[in-house]
């Protein structure tokens, strides 16, 4: 089967054809990053905006790194030097950046909904780079690659995803794949931080770190926002990390010898994460963000590659 | 989805002993051309022309003892009909061994228009700087629309643009045979 679509959004709106079409396609272009020569000419002649209303490191590079490997000509627009900051509304940026003919849209918001807004709006291809709390669909996409290549498989593994579950769209993007994938997800984190009626979603809820990643295939942790302390949602830093920080011990006592440790980054070492984790044997965290470059190949290429009959 | 016409088999170009026999003659051309198998390399093209470069390497690993290396190359990230196709499918370069200062041959199963073969000496040459890169076909069935010219050639075989060529491989098809096809109702 091929790729019809016009943006991609969500995870959620995909098949589990269409994800592994995304995984399968990024993992045939991982090799263009061991070349002496690191560009192929595929979307030579596409223009690509990043529209970055977030701060971001990982995401903006990867999908600037990959369009350039592509050949496309990649601008950036980040809120902080342009008209957003003189007052310009959202989507008069985006006509604006409209006017001036991209054949793909990247764009970071901190609201949910945004880059659909923008589908609706806008005649090129969006790509949503994470949407508020909604979806991050191209780093769930990456960590998919990830457990595919470590694993070998999708179907039967068990996750665990630990941490700030209410705030994360990475977490959500990954639950829906995960489970469009045949694989078992459990999500952990204090109570505060686990959205009421999660379990919609076919997910299994833990509130002890020691029983989330017993026996699991995989922990994600997620990233703790700081500011989750002062809004009330957890008692202090220390006692979080006391409690859902992954050490060592913790992982030596409970989880499986072949575990991966999966992290979106940035990663607050410490926190939910002990640095010999972090940087230990089971952690996949860089050859995460190696693959990211991969994946987002992989998306721009079947959304510009392909503005024929089939967009 | 665009649904092709179906295609009904109009003649039968090779059976599976003529085939063989195109290839080991292919094999020994490529090494009285080169002086022998040192410094060669193979390089099929997805899908079938790699299954055909492996059957020359056992042909000159036959002949020569030389073990040649046998590469797989994608072309689909230089073609230059990307926008008139629909999405694009991606199926992975794999050449595990340096080209630089290699003569490489290139291999596919029917050269028609030659534009394949453009964009594969595109994809070849980003890899590295090969010595001369070689093109073995094994059906060249004329029509051409670049400057390109094979090397060695399985059969030269004259047909009309609607009609189509069908080479299946045992690897693929279960059998090892060579069709013109031409479409049902035209």
């Amino acid at each position: 089967m091929g790729w019809t679509r016009k943006d991609l959004l969500s995870i959620r709106e995909l098949d589990a054809a269409e994800i592994v079409l995304l995984v399968e396609t990024a993992a045939s272009l991982q090799e263009i990053a061991g070349r002496e020569i690191k560009k192929v000419p595929a979307l030579r002649g596409k223009t690509i905006v990043n529209l970055f209303y977030e701060n971001s490191t990982r995401t903006r590079t990867s999908f600037e790194i990959a369009g350039k490997w592509l050949s496309a000509d990649v601008v950036n627009f980040s809120a902080g030097g342009s008209s957003a900051a003189k007052g310009e509304s959202f989507i008069d940026t985006a006509r604006n950046i409209a006017a001036m003919s991209p054949d793909v849209v990247v764009v970071r918001h901190a609201s949910a909904g945004a880059a659909e807004i923008l589908a609706r709006t806008l005649p090129c291809s969006i790509v949503n780079a994470g949407d508020g709390a909604h979806e991050h669909p191209t780093q769930a996409l990456l960590d998919l690659l990830t457990i595919k290549e470590h694993k070998g498989h999708f179907e039967g593994l068990s996750v665990a995803i630990v941490g700030d579950i209410t705030h994360s769209r990475v977490a959500r993007s990954n639950i829906h794949g995960m489970r469009k994938l045949g694989m078992t997800v459990t999500v952990a984190g204090p109570p505060t931080l686990i959205p009421p009626f999660v379990q919609e979603l076919g997910v299994k809820v833990a509130y002890r770190l020691e029983d989330a990643i017993r026996d699991v295939d995989v922990i994600m942790m997620l990233r703790l926002q700081q500011e989750r302390m002062s809004s009330g949602l957890i008692p202090s830093l220390r006692e979080y990390s006391r409690y859902w920080g992954l050490t060592l011990d913790k992982l030596r006592a409970e989880a499986r010898p072949d575990v991966l440790i999966m992290h979106p980054g940035p990663v607050n070492r410490g926190v939910e994460l002990s640095p010999e984790v972090a940087d230990g044997p089971y952690s996949v965290i860089l050859d995460q963000v190696a693959k990211g470059v991969a994946v987002r190949m992989g998306v721009l290429l079947l959304l510009a590659g392909a503005r024929g009959e089939a967009a | 989805m665009t649904t092709r016409p179906r295609l009904r088999e109009k003649a039968q170009v090779l059976d599976d002993a003529a085939l063989d026999r195109a290839l080991t003659r292919i094999a020994h051309e490529i090494l009285e051309r080169n002086g022998g198998a040192k410094d060669l390399a193979f390089v099929g093209l997805r899908t079938r022309g790699v299954t055909l470069a492996h059957r020359l390497a056992a042909k000159i690993a036959a002949i020569d003892g030389a073990n040649l290396p046998v590469g797989t190359l994608d072309i689909t990230l230089y073609r230059d009909d990307l926008d008139m196709r629909g999405a694009p499918v991606v199926r992975g370069t794999d050449i595990p061994f340096s080209i630089k200062n290699k003569a490489v041959v290139l291999v596919d199963d029917v050269l028609f228009t030659g534009r394949t073969i453009r964009a594969a000496l595109d994809a070849l040459i980003d890899l590295g700087r090969p010595l001369m890169i070689q093109l073995a076909i094994l059906i060249d069935r004329g029509h051409r629309e670049l400057p390109i010219r094979p090397d060695y050639v399985g059969k030269n075989l004259p047909t009309s643009r609607r009609e189509s060529v069908a080479v299946r491989l045992r690897e693929h098809d279960g059998e090892d045979r060579v069709v013109i096809e031409e479409p049902e109702e035209a």
